[in-house]
């Protein structure tokens, strides 16, 4: 921060204006101005004085003393560093954290009276638990151990989960635990442990994942902030949950049930979709068809009728000559449109014998009668039973 | 002489940085440090950063000051209902006391944690002793974790030690239990899968029915309503029939009989056996006569 202060007010990185040609000259004075800062307050006015040690010398020459220079300077160049953006430096002086540094060139007393010590505290780190990615050949191998969890219902559960971190505090992180990293690989465990364990296999498996993972870091969160481990958990994200191997095939089938009993559902349904219109399209029909015979055997009986009564009112003027003008007219009708056999009893003997499989055949060859359509239904159902050729017949001639 | 004097002041400067290295000492943010004279512990409570101590008489011992770690390893434990469960479980833990924990386990990592984990088994089994494995798995697992830090903190207060946490970091079923789990999910998964198809069968079978009833009573319906309209028509043509009829009902019967003779008898296959005695002949007769 001290680096850029002086600096343009508006331009916070250091690396920008480390980049300016022109704002280089500046920057090594300052550098310098630093430096004796630094010196004065570790050493207060000796180091004024530390250049007066050259009594010695004399003698050796003005080569021994531009070694020793030479050697002071390159001793002091080695205090230089380089933060990049994202890290933070911590410096150490004598042990102690002296101050935090922000990206860009800095400079620390030189070694053994203070050293820094990286950290980047940008970058966010990944752990794996349950399974192990391969980098290089992108595959992923299982740790069961890790992956394999019992539940609140006793049943154990498949779970592969990533940690995501990053580092809050460089100085935390540096010095309050010792191996980071596998203290949060085991309270990661421990915490979704804990959390798997208060959930039941079927929640963990389905609706519930997300809300692992939440509780997972929240818990996970707390427990490294209790240990002021200066990690900040960005994210603990279940990579897969799942029954495990051995019991798989159970649970695909379970979950295909569910689907069977959907289907049978649809299929019923369908069904009756198809089924109940049909009925009603069937019940019109039979409606619309009694509706249609009514009003034809009312209009046929009602035709018959007045048919009927026409000719009886004609019959009632001579009746006997029309019942025998009808009679006659029948008769000769029946007698010439089919097969007659004439027997005169009183000349046969009891017994005649006909033979009548080859009269039929021979009387069939005979016939010029045109062939008669077979009776349609609603011939059948006709009240007088009679066909509408005869009774036109009867009316031609039944009317003078 | 130069080169004399040379060595000398070589000499010199080795000597001088070997009573400085071994006056100043470092104590880093990561360490603790006693400093020992023959024997006997001096100091123990440096801050981090530059120090000093008498040269070549005193000893600085180190420490870590971070939060450490005692990974148990996993074991065995019975529960209540006599169940086994393994237990996999850490300590986190400091060196808060460098005096008592140089004094007590020789400022000895190894041995710090072979006491812990002592004390945190011994915990354990009298935790999970108390408790069935469903307990142990949900609810009480927060509650063991509280009561062994605070017990496992009780006892190692004793060596200078402080216990910031003791997790459970996992509990498992040993193998062949694990197998009987996996055989009861097994039966609890088909046990669920059939029932979930018998409950769509059952529902299928429902709807189908259903429909199959609502066709039939709408078929049905239709029926008797059709056969009541059909009646009404019949009712109606006989009606208006035996109207027209009965006001002549001798040339109704000879209308209607002779109109069926003419239906009856209309094929050449017909074949009629006729008496000429009969009334249509008896002209026939007369002029054969």
């Amino acid at each position: 921060m001290a680096w850029n202060e002086p600096g343009k007010p508006g331009d916070k990185d250091p690396w920008g204006q480390r980049r300016k040609p022109g704002a280089g000259a500046p920057d090594i004075d300052r550098i310098v101005k630093n430096i004796q800062q630094k010196f004065s307050g570790l050493f207060g006015g000796l180091f004024g004085g530390g250049g007066g040690g050259g009594g010695i010398g004399r003698a050796g020459g003005f080569g021994f003393g531009l070694i020793i220079a030479v050697a002071a300077v390159i001793w002091l160049l080695t205090g230089f560093y380089i933060v990049n953006q994202g890290e933070r430096g911590v410096v150490l002086r004598f042990g102690k954290q002296s101050e935090i540094t922000e990206a860009g060139l800095r400079w620390h007393l030189p070694f053994p009276l203070e050293s820094v010590e990286k950290v980047n505290v940008e970058k966010v780190s990944n752990i794996e638990i349950g399974y192990r990615s391969n980098p290089r050949t992108g595959g992923k191998s299982k740790v069961p151990k890790e992956a394999l969890m019992l539940t609140e219902d006793e049943n154990i559960i498949d779970i592969e989960f990533a940690v995501q971190y990053k580092i809050k505090s460089a100085a935390d992180y540096l010095f309050n635990v010792r191996d980071v990293e596998t203290t949060i690989g085991q309270a990661t465990e421990s915490a979704v442990r804990e959390v798997v364990g208060k959930s039941t296999l079927d929640f963990a498996l389905t609706e519930g994942r997300d809300q692992v993972s939440r509780s997972s870091r929240e818990l996970l969160q707390g427990i490294l902030d209790r240990y002021k481990s200066g990690i900040h958990i960005v994210a603990v994200e279940t990579q897969k949950a799942q029954p495990p191997d051995e019991v798989k095939p159970a649970f695909d089938d379970a979950v295909k049930a569910r689907e069977d009993e959907q289907r049978l559902k649809n299929e019923a349904e369908a069904y009756a979709n198809d089924v109940i219109p049909r009925a009603r399209g069937g019940a019109a029909r039979l409606l619309q068809e009694a509706e249609g015979y009514k009003a034809s055997v009312i209009a046929r009986a009602d035709g018959d009728a007045r048919r009927f009564s026409q000719i009886a009112n004609e019959y009632m003027k001579a009746p006997n000559v029309t019942r025998e003008r009808l009679y006659l007219e029948t008769m000769e009708q029946v007698l010439s449109s089919t097969t007659t056999i004439f027997i005169d009893q009183k000349v046969g003997n009891n017994l005649i014998y006909l033979p009548l499989d080859k009269l039929i055949p021979m009387g069939e060859a005979a016939a010029s009668v045109p062939f008669v359509p077979p009776l349609t239904e609603a011939d059948a159902t006709m009240k007088g039973g009679s066909s509408s050729r005869s009774r036109s017949d009867l009316r031609t001639r039944g009317t003078p | 002489m130069n080169q004399t004097k040379l060595f000398a002041l070589f000499g010199i400067a080795l000597l001088l940085f070997i009573t400085v290295k071994s006056t100043v000492y470092m104590v880093d943010e990561r360490e603790k440090v006693i400093i020992v004279r023959f024997g006997q512990v001096l100091r123990y409570d440096d801050a981090p950063g530059l120090h000093f101590k008498t040269p070549f008489l005193d000893e600085a011992r180190f420490f870590d000051s971070r939060i450490l770690t005692m990974d148990a390893e996993p074991q065995p434990f019975l529960t209540k209902e006599k169940k086994y469960v393994v237990v996999d479980s850490f300590v986190k833990w400091r060196i808060e006391d460098a005096l008592k924990y140089y004094l007590t386990v020789g400022g000895q990592e190894l041995d710090a944690r072979r006491r812990l984990e002592q004390v945190v088994n011994s915990g354990l089994r009298d935790e999970f002793g108390k408790r069935e494995v469903q307990k142990v798995i949900s609810a009480d697992r927060n509650k063991i974790m509280e009561i062994l830090t605070e017990n496992t903190d009780r006892e190692a207060r004793k060596f200078g030690i402080v216990v910031v946490d003791v997790r459970i970091q996992r509990v498992d079923l040993p193998a062949e239990v694990s197998q009987s789990v996996y055989q009861r999910m097994k039966a609890e998964r088909s046990r669920i899968a059939n029932e979930l198809r018998a409950q769509g069968a059952e529902t299928a079978e429902k709807i189908r029915s259903d429909s199959e009833r609502q066709r039939d009573i709408l078929l049905a319906e239709a029926y008797g309503k059709a056969e009541r309209i059909r009646g009404e028509g019949d009712a109606k043509a006989t009606d208006i029939y035996g109207k027209a009829y009965s006001r002549a009902p001798e040339f109704y019967s000879l209308y209607r009989s002779l109109n069926a003779y003419k239906e009856s008898f209309k094929r050449k296959e017909d074949i009629l056996i006729v008496d000429p005695s009969s009334d249509f002949f008896r002209y026939m007769k007369k002029s054969a006569r």
